[in-house]
């Protein structure tokens, strides 16, 4: 069964108001996790309970968001900034984000900005259709 | 003063749910101030009367090798007061339990009256904040935390009825 991408929206939707406590109308596509909605690293976590929960899925560890270990890595960050080999393993593993601005300034603390409501909305797209 | 906000565990069912009861008391000292002539139990303190419940449940699922943090309140949804009498009966029940982290849904009932609903989510410390280090011993279950349980578990040997 395919479920339209605008369902599934409506559904991350929700589920980002119950997890970060948010309201409906600051949930826009663009909206960052972190910046816009306030989410803190935990509150990832619950976000990714919450998918598995209200979309029937399997969300592998650190594949929506990602791996803090990748960050910590002096193979994959240079002076604060992820090299080359960062990215690409960066965007390997998230192949659900759109990182055509990051990529131009791989800013560690640029990071937050990547994570947008519609790089959820994608991801869980194709986790559910792809199933 | 100890801080430990529930009295006994009546029901523990390994990885799934707990009950715990909570007797509420017009002998806790600061009844006597929230508030003066009208004693309620905080509702802060009903959620940390939950958080002690179901810490002790997401710890015991994974043998008290992790430290058990609480990381957030998901919700928490209060119908009725707790009063001095009253004889709360917190029921915590595991939604998720992963290497990092855990999540629960609970309710607190005294008799037949929904007193809250209260939703948590653990965080295991040395999983989850990679590169922070935490002492090497489990500071989270203590000799008194632990007692609870054992108490339970003796109750359970010996044949105690639990209401």
């Amino acid at each position: 069964m395919t479920i339209s991408q605008e369902e599934i929206c409506t559904k991350v939707r929700e589920t980002l108001v119950d997890a970060l406590g948010v309201d409906d109308d600051e949930i826009t596509d663009d909206a960052t996790l972190m910046g816009d909605l306030g989410a803190e690293s935990i509150d990832f976590l619950d976000i990714v309970f919450r998918l598995e929960k209200a979309f029937g899925i399997k969300i592998p560890r650190e594949e929506l968001f990602p791996p803090e270990n990748l960050l910590n890595d002096p193979q994959y960050v240079t002076n604060g900034r992820l090299n080359e080999s960062g990215l690409e393993k960066l965007k390997e593993q998230m192949p659900h984000v759109d990182f055509t601005e990051f990529a131009k300034d791989p800013d560690l603390n640029k990071m937050p900005d990547l994570f947008r409501v519609k790089s959820i909305c994608d991801y869980v797209g194709n986790k559910v259709n792809a199933g | 003063m100890r801080w430990i906000w529930i009295d006994k565990f009546v029901a523990f069912e390994s990885g799934r749910r707990a009950v715990a009861i909570k007797n509420v008391s017009l002998a806790e000292e600061h009844l006597a101030d929230h508030f003066p002539g009208f004693p309620v139990m905080p509702a802060s303190l009903l959620i940390e009367a939950m958080a002690q419940t179901s810490g002790i449940l997401v710890g015991e699922a994974r043998h008290f090798q992790e430290k058990v943090i609480l990381a957030k309140v998901s919700r928490a949804l209060f119908h009725e007061l707790a009063r001095p009498g009253d004889q709360l009966r917190l029921e915590a029940v595991i939604e998720n339990l992963t290497e990092e982290a855990a999540t629960i849904s609970g309710t607190i009932r005294c008799e037949n009256r929904l007193i809250g609903e209260i939703s948590l989510m653990f965080s295991h410390i040395d999983k989850s904040q990679a590169g922070v280090e935490f002492p090497q011993e489990n500071f989270v279950f203590n000799e008194s935390f632990m007692s609870l349980l054992q108490f339970y578990l003796k109750d359970a040997q010996t044949g105690v009825p639990n209401p």
